[in-house]
């Protein structure tokens, strides 16, 4: 046979030729530029024009940067410093600022004595909302305990808290982690509690009035399952009496306790707070008490009782038809007007409030497109095992809503909480620009633009950011993949 | 019967908010059983106010504040600051949330009538001014036609900016900015070829600048802009209790009364005036409803008028401004001090 083939062909090649690689043009480097980058003449130019734009922001912005100093003690110094470095016609940054008034760009005016109050109240929120949030990962919730525990007690060392206040700092936050450990039930009364608790920590004054104010939720329980078969009859009557309790016995109780045992801190008032102290306490309190109002007004909206209905929608549309500001107007100028003159209503009860039904509204939004999106078979599924409204609502209909909703609740979240720096307008110290137009009123650092925009925008974006990663991070861990 | 609700209802709103104002009649009481005066100030103008690193506010403005605090209660202390903006401050001071308003506001026809504000009288003589680049060639507002100008809205500034501009038979293309330090940004950057705003506040932004030499301020003044304090229409005697502290400050200075003779004037002087003034004869005070010793209190505070005029914005601070319209009207100026009879 061979033989044959030898005989009819006249070359016939008996080796493989040995592999080479892929022309230049179509590897490496090259091929990515080729096929993204200059694939045809539109690319090109796009590309060009890219390039020439970010050029110019490089060589306009970076000497800027990189000539910049952290350390002076006004703007004529710093540019003195920038000028005897970089030579007389240089340009820098001068983030001296962003280190000389550091404090107050956290802090705002917060007494420098009490700075380690916010900064516990700050740790504690992690470790109220570790079990919350991931009460699904114990190594996640492990590393937020840890890292929340250890660095609040840094920060707070750092910043030079006295001793009593560091070890009942270091005692309280270990003694919450190790709660979450072993009684992860536990725990999760203890996170409802923290919204008392940070308020005490961040107004001071005496902790019986928090505690009054907690006992009325206990009372009005304890009323509601008392005549739990009374159904619905138990549950106004526990709203009364909780109501009653707090308007008429909560006062003189507290005031009774605190003069058998005070549990006092010194006490800071609202127009102390500034900074990104003031940033996160709207925001955090915000978000806390936007998410449940924006599910109970969207069930309202999708209720079958035409009263609810239409005061939900009623409400819904008007908080979302006029702006932020004008909310902030009324509650820092116009409500002076109908309340009766010497009653003072805190300045930053009243942002939360209006934050919070702003943020509501968009959320009530947000989450009945989750509950629209929910197949019509969940709900018939739910009223064929028997369930009453809540528990359907409760036990299958919300859980799906609301993991449908996350990126739109996550982005209300984000958005609610850059808004917090419109309450430049009403007169309270925003790190954005009240704290930065305020740094520049003094005459070391008057002269200063971009160094505050940036740094504030920086840390906004870490916040807004992490947020981000977080919903992410949800959404991955709740996937059960059934579509 | 929907409609009657509806009726009832406002009518109840509206009782309640003229109730509230109508009570507002007292506010030296209301201040004295609060311990505190609420004043109202910028959220930040240099020298004028300003907090420091520490949050204590300072400045001009301010050392008005803590003199009325001083007469009022005792105490230049005792004044809680409530940072204003352009837009909230006039009704910040309608709406009862401050007491007292300095805040280098310009006193016009229809703030004092129309918005139902008391200008108690004028801490400073301010006017509208241009700053240029030398290297524009510019020596006088009258060169600046068609040029591009920066101004802050919703200021006097703006309409005074139009009139000057009108009555010059000139154009200008404005660049609208929100405040002081994006208005410094726009000129450094060169988004505009004038700055205009206040000659205090130029003189102050000149000085900021890396390179004050190479910008000049143009002689003309435009407008004038009387700076004064304000109070509430309706509750006359408060009023008379802010106005005549500043007319205490003033005097102070005309009688050479500072914060480092006082005690020793107040023994030894026998100056009729300065007694009166002091408390030290006659017992002006009590016609106001404070004690005799009120205006020697608000004068300890920072000092007379013309104490507090160099220690914020003088010719020893950074801004250095010259007292010109603010001298005393010995000295040529316009402070002129009712007298204390």
């Amino acid at each position: 046979m061979s033989e044959t083939h030898a005989q009819t062909v006249a070359y016939v090649r008996d080796t493989m030729l040995p592999p080479a690689p892929p022309p230049v043009t179509e590897r490496g480097a090259i091929k990515w530029l080729r096929e993204n980058l200059f694939s045809g003449p539109l690319n090109i130019v796009l590309t060009l024009i890219g390039l020439g734009i970010l050029w110019l922001l490089v060589s306009t912005i970076g000497p800027w940067l990189s000539h910049s100093v952290w350390n002076a003690n006004g703007m004529a110094d710093c540019r003195k410093i920038i000028a005897e470095t970089w030579g007389p016609d240089a340009t820098g940054a001068c983030f001296a600022l962003i280190k000389h008034r550091w404090n107050q760009f956290v802090f705002g005016f917060y007494p420098a004595a009490l700075y380690w109050r916010p900064v516990l109240a700050f740790g504690l929120l992690f470790l109220a909302l570790a079990p919350v949030l991931f009460s699904e990962s114990r190594r996640a919730r492990r590393i937020v305990l840890a890292l929340a525990t250890v660095l609040s007690f840094a920060i707070a060392l750092v910043l030079g808290a006295p001793m009593p206040a560091l070890a009942g700092m270091a005692l309280l936050m270990l003694a919450w982690a190790v709660l979450i450990e072993i009684r992860p039930a536990w725990a999760l009364l203890a996170s409802l509690v923290y919204p008392l608790l940070a308020v005490w920590l961040l107004w001071g004054g005496s902790l019986w009035s928090e505690i009054a104010v907690l006992a009325g939720f206990g009372i009005g329980f304890g009323v509601w399952r008392a005549g739990a078969r009374f159904g619905l009859f138990a549950v106004a009557a526990a709203a009364v009496v909780a109501v009653l309790w707090w308007l008429f016995l909560a006062g003189p109780v507290a005031a009774a306790l605190a003069g058998m045992l005070p549990l006092r801190l010194q006490p800071v008032s609202s127009d102390q707070f500034g900074g990104f102290v003031l940033s996160i306490t709207i925001g955090v309190a915000g978000i806390a008490l936007s998410l449940p109002l924006g599910i109970v007004l969207a069930l309202a909206r999708r209720s079958d009782l035409p009263v609810i209905k239409l005061l939900a929608v009623m409400f819904i549309e008007f908080i979302r038809g006029v702006p932020l500001i004008t909310l902030l107007f009324v509650a820092s100028l116009l409500l002076n007007y109908f309340l009766p003159p010497g009653t003072s209503f805190d300045i930053i009860l009243r942002v939360i409030i209006m934050v919070t039904l702003f943020a509501a509204a968009y959320m009530a939004e947000v989450i009945r497109g989750g509950l629209a999106a929910l197949p019509k078979g969940q709900y018939e599924a739910a009223d064929a095992l028997g369930l009453d409204y809540w528990k359907a609502q409760r036990l299958i209909v919300l859980p799906q809503a609301l993991k449908i909703s996350i990126p739109g609740i996550v982005s209300t979240f984000i958005g609610m909480f850059k808004d917090t720096t419109l309450v430049v307008f009403v007169g309270l110290f925003d790190p954005l620009k009240a704290m930065a137009d305020t740094i520049r009123a003094s005459f070391e650092w008057k002269g200063a633009y971009w160094e505050p925009y940036i740094f504030v925008g920086s840390i906004f974006f870490i916040l807004c950011f992490g947020m981000s990663r977080y919903s992410m991070y949800l959404e991955r861990r709740l996937k059960r993949d059934h579509r | 019967m929907k409609h009657t609700a509806l009726f009832g209802s406002v009518t109840a709103l509206a009782l309640a908010a003229s109730g509230a104002m109508a009570a507002e009649g007292d506010t030296l009481k209301e201040v004295k059983s609060r311990g505190v005066l609420n004043c109202g100030v910028n959220t930040g103008l240099i020298g004028f106010a300003a907090p420091d690193a520490n949050g204590n506010w300072s400045g001009f403005d301010v050392a008005f504040c803590k003199a009325v605090a001083a007469a009022v209660l005792g105490d230049p202390a005792k004044v809680k600051y409530v940072p204003t903006t352009g837009q909230t401050r006039f009704t910040a001071l309608s709406s009862g949330e401050v007491d007292l308003l300095a805040r280098n506001s310009t006193w016009t026809f229809q703030r004092d009538t129309d918005l139902k504000l008391d200008f108690i009288g004028v801490n400073y003589y301010d006017g509208q001014g241009f700053m240029v680049r030398k290297d524009l060639g510019v020596s006088s507002a009258k060169e600046l036609e068609g040029a591009t100008i920066c101004i802050q809205t919703g200021t006097t500034t703006e309409l005074n900016l139009a009139d000057y501009f009108k009555a010059n038979n000139m154009t200008y293309q404005p660049v609208n900015i929100d405040s002081n330090a994006e208005g410094e940004q726009q000129y450094m950057a060169g988004a505009c070829d004038a700055y205009t705003t206040d000659a205090s506040g130029l003189a102050a932004t000149r000085a900021s600048f890396a390179d004050p030499e190479n910008h000049i301020i143009l002689p003309e003044i435009i407008s004038k802009e009387p700076l004064g304090p304000a109070v509430r229409h309706g509750d006359n005697n408060w009023g008379d209790i802010a106005r005549w502290t500043l007319f205490a400050l003033i005097a102070a200075e005309e009688y050479g009364v500072t914060s480092a003779n006082i005690e020793e004037l107040a023994k030894s002087s026998t100056n009729p005036e300065v007694q009166r003034l002091l408390g030290t004869t006659d017992e002006l005070g009590k016609m106001i409803g404070l004690d005799a010793e009120w205006a020697k209190r608000a004068i300890k505070a920072s000092g007379n008028y013309g104490e507090i005029f160099a220690a914020t914005i003088g010719e020893q601070t950074p801004i250095g401004l010259a007292r010109g319209l603010n001298a005393q009207w010995t000295q040529g100026g316009l402070m002129y001090a009712m007298p204390f009879r």
